[in-house]
């Protein structure tokens, strides 16, 4: 293969330009942008680039059982390291079948970068065999795409989708190449020229808005830092980390940002929204002045946004411009990168603080009120079954924070998001925007492949199970030990929670059957066995932490835990659709009767 | 809500009017009228769009559009401050007693007549909405078989271009 008479990566400059096929271009842009895994599954329209995959050594490609798997095992790739996950699939339904996990990179501006085969140039546009148009397909869900028709545009192709999902507010990026482009031979030249005249994101901010932000942090006397998932994606931590301490401000955390601020720190009050802690979600809805950072006011942390945080004024910090006022007035813009606003930020203060800031112990003995008046807590099922959220707090007690945990998407995702106590960046995964079922397993894979050494724990329900189990092949066969924890319940728990609350306790279509005193369809413990994982049943108590011990020693197999649930337990605190973060829930026995949700 | 012109400086690239029509339709904004053409500078294009929103989301959609990696500059351009054109051909019924006044009506707003058949002329007429609307209200007595209308175009008042601070660094 030209690939491996040719070691030397870069095109030395005085010989004419090494001739690969398209195929090859692919590989060698890959490996020249430095990727070192890819998830992905051959069909027709790839079967010239799986050719060459099949003998180059620098990349390792993880043969995934279904196209999704590759799109979500990327994204936790990408999640657990910052690093652009990559997923490649054949035309027609092997690229859409990418869709879910793409959309769901989008939704959580995941760097992704999906490669995917289209059918012959000279085909297309005829409803060939297996054509579909990916990029139109694709268009709302996508930070950008390109075609390659010609082998020649391969590597610039690449190499700007790459550039465009790991820059700026990161986010999937797909490149469609047609068979013959992958076929044809060409020139690789590298670098290639990136001709991207309309794609400057903003990172650095304006200085003026940086200092009216100090200045009304000056001010404030109830001040609350809002945390977002967008801290985490540009690894501005320590930076956050030294805002707070410097300004002594409480801290909320959203579900994407978790980790992002030590749980432990005592400034931080934990995870606001719909099912945020009492004293995230007061602090929000009562502060004078919201430093929002990454974040983007979701629907399901602001509430009824009419009436979301009436006396704030608002920071807004976003390195996406489109995100500054879109659901709520800010006050002081703020574009940038996080990492260096935080840092500007940090300076503003230091300056303006000495002639000395505004009293907050008032606002504070209020939120440790709070706090210490509603922690997150739970109650005992009184089915007699197993309480969910003991289950989790266990595996992470046990485990601890270094290392990573994956959640699939409902009332075990809020939990793990509870529960958990995450003190680092990048160590919680989930599907915040999209809400993708089936996201865990998957995600939990690709995250052990990118930080093997770490423990990766995949909390998965028993609904989200059973879209995307399938993976559990590939982790046995490519020796990715990861651990499931399936939180069985026997049925899809977040909606028929609201179906409990909200319509009349009308369970409609919510049962899975997997669960206690059920025909438990499919066995999941039968079902790790069959896939040569490790398969644990936990029904009671005492079994939880001897279970979770042998999952952490076991390393040569996927370990699949199903523990038994109670299907009653509910996630609490919980704020009820469409109506003010002022009316939070600590739990039902505290709430009044709801009406219509 | 008011109409807005926005002048869009974008990449002549395969799919770019779907990608600018589609973020229109999903983020719920209604496209009134649009043109599309090439620029003076090769391989860039520009979009006249008309577009009836608020305030808010007109900077909602104008920072949307700016998204597009294909989109190289967004501006606003105020009625006051450019001149802006729509283009009409318009088919009119005539007969022997109808078109003489059909040709009165043209020559007063200054259109033209750029086909004639026994029983119908074709009009051509350029103007801005006021003016182009004026001469389909005094046409429409006549009856009006047939109209084609080009979308609105716009350029900016003076010696300013939009495309010369993309390019000056």
């Amino acid at each position: 293969m030209t690939t491996e008479t040719t070691p030397v990566p870069s095109a030395p400059a005085s010989a004419e330009p090494e001739m690969l096929t398209g195929s090859g271009a692919i590989i060698r842009t890959l490996e020249l942008l430095g990727v070192t895994d890819v998830f992905g599954i051959p069909g027709g329209a790839v079967i010239p680039l799986y050719d060459e995959l099949m003998t180059q050594t620098k990349i390792r490609h993880i043969l995934v059982r279904h196209e999704q798997g590759a799109g979500h095992a990327a994204e936790g790739y990408a999640s657990a390291t910052g690093r652009v996950g990559v997923a490649i699939a054949t035309s027609g339904p092997g690229a859409t079948n990418l869709v879910t996990a793409i959309a769901d990179a989008y939704m959580d501006s995941v760097p992704l970068l999906a490669i995917t085969g289209q059918v012959f140039s000279t085909s297309m546009g005829t409803d060939a065999f297996q054509e579909a148009d990916i990029i139109g397909i694709t268009m709302p869900i996508t930070k950008h795409s390109f075609l390659a028709r010609r082998a020649e545009e391969i590597p610039a192709a690449i190499a700007s989708a790459y550039h465009i999902a790991s820059t700026g507010r990161p986010g999937p990026v797909l490149v469609d190449i047609t068979k013959d482009a992958q076929q044809n031979l060409a020139p690789f030249i590298w670098p290639p020229k990136l001709d991207l005249p309309g794609y400057r994101p903003i990172v650095k901010a304006h200085g003026k808005q940086v200092q009216a932000a100090a200045q009304l942090l000056l001010a404030a006397k109830k001040p609350v830092l809002y945390v977002g998932g967008g801290v985490i994606r540009a690894h501005a931590s320590a930076e956050l980390l030294a805002l707070a301490e410097a300004t002594g401000a409480p801290v909320v955390t959203t579900l994407m940002a978790r980790g992002a601020f030590p749980d432990s720190h005592p400034q931080h009050l934990g995870m606001p929204g719909m099912h945020g802690t009492v004293s995230a979600v007061l602090a929000l809805q009562e502060s004078d002045l919201i430093i929002s950072l990454g974040a983007r006011f979701d629907d399901r942390v602001t509430g009824k946004i009419s009436e979301f945080a009436p006396s704030a004024k608002i920071v807004h910090v976003d390195v996406d411009p489109a995100e500054i006022s879109k659901i709520r007035f800010a006050d002081v813009p703020i574009v940038g990168d996080a990492k260096d606003v935080i840092a500007d930020l940090i300076i503003a203060w230091t300056e303006v603080a000495q002639a000395g800031a505004s009293d907050t112990a008032e606002w504070w003995t209020y939120l440790h009120g709070l706090k210490e008046e509603f922690p997150l807590g739970f109650t005992e099922p009184t089915d007699g079954l197993l309480a969910p959220q003991y289950v989790i707090q266990r595996i992470g007690e046990l485990t601890g924070p270094e290392a990573v945990y994956a959640a699939g998407v409902g009332q075990h995702q809020m939990w793990a998001a509870q529960f958990i106590k995450y003190e680092r960046p990048n160590s919680w995964l989930n599907s915040g925007g999209a809400g993708t079922m089936g996201y865990s397993v998957p995600a939990a894979m690709g995250a052990k492949v990118a930080e093997p050494d770490r423990v990766v724990w995949s909390i998965d329900g028993d609904g989200c199970f059973q879209m995307t189990n399938q993976e559990l092949a590939t982790c046995t066969i490519n020796k990715i030990p990861i651990k499931v924890a399936i939180i069985n319940n026997s049925s899809l728990g977040m909606v028929r929670q609201w179906q409990s609350l909200f319509y009349d306790g009308r369970h409609s279509f919510t049962d899975l059957n997997t669960g206690h005193g059920t025909a438990m369809v499919p066995d999941f413990v039968k079902m790790a066995d069959a896939y040569g994982a490790l398969g644990i049943r936990v029904t009671s108590k005492d079994q939880v932490d001897d279970a979770i011990k042998l999952a952490l020693a076991t390393n040569d197999r996927p370990v699949v835990i199903d523990f038994i649930v109670s299907p009653g337990a509910m996630v609490w605190p919980m704020v009820p659709q469409g109506v003010s973060n002022s009316f939070v829930q600590y739990a039902k026995d505290h709430a009044p009767t709801w009406g219509d949700e | 809500m008011t109409s807005h012109v926005l002048s869009l400086l974008v990449e002549d690239k395969p799919g770019l009017l779907t990608r600018v029509a589609g973020l229109f339709a999903r983020r719920g904004f209604n496209i009134e009228s649009l043109a599309v053409g090439h620029s003076e500078i090769p391989g860039l294009s520009r979009i006249t769009i008309l577009v009836d929103v608020d305030d808010v989301p007109l900077e909602q959609v104008t920072k949307q559009l700016n998204k597009l990696i294909n989109v190289i500059k967004i501006v606003e351009l105020d009625v006051s401050q450019s001149v802006q054109r729509e283009h009409l051909l318009i088919k009119v019924k005539v007969d022997s007693t109808t078109r003489s006044q059909v040709l009165e009506a043209v020559n007063l707003f200054r259109a033209r007549v750029v086909d004639v058949a026994t029983d119908a002329v074709v009009i051509e007429v350029t103007g801005d909405s006021g003016k182009t609307q004026a001469l389909l209200r005094v046409l429409e007595p006549f009856g009006i078989r047939e109209l084609a209308q080009s979308g609105l175009l716009a350029i900016g008042r003076g010696s300013k271009s939009i495309t010369e601070r993309v390019f000056r660094n």
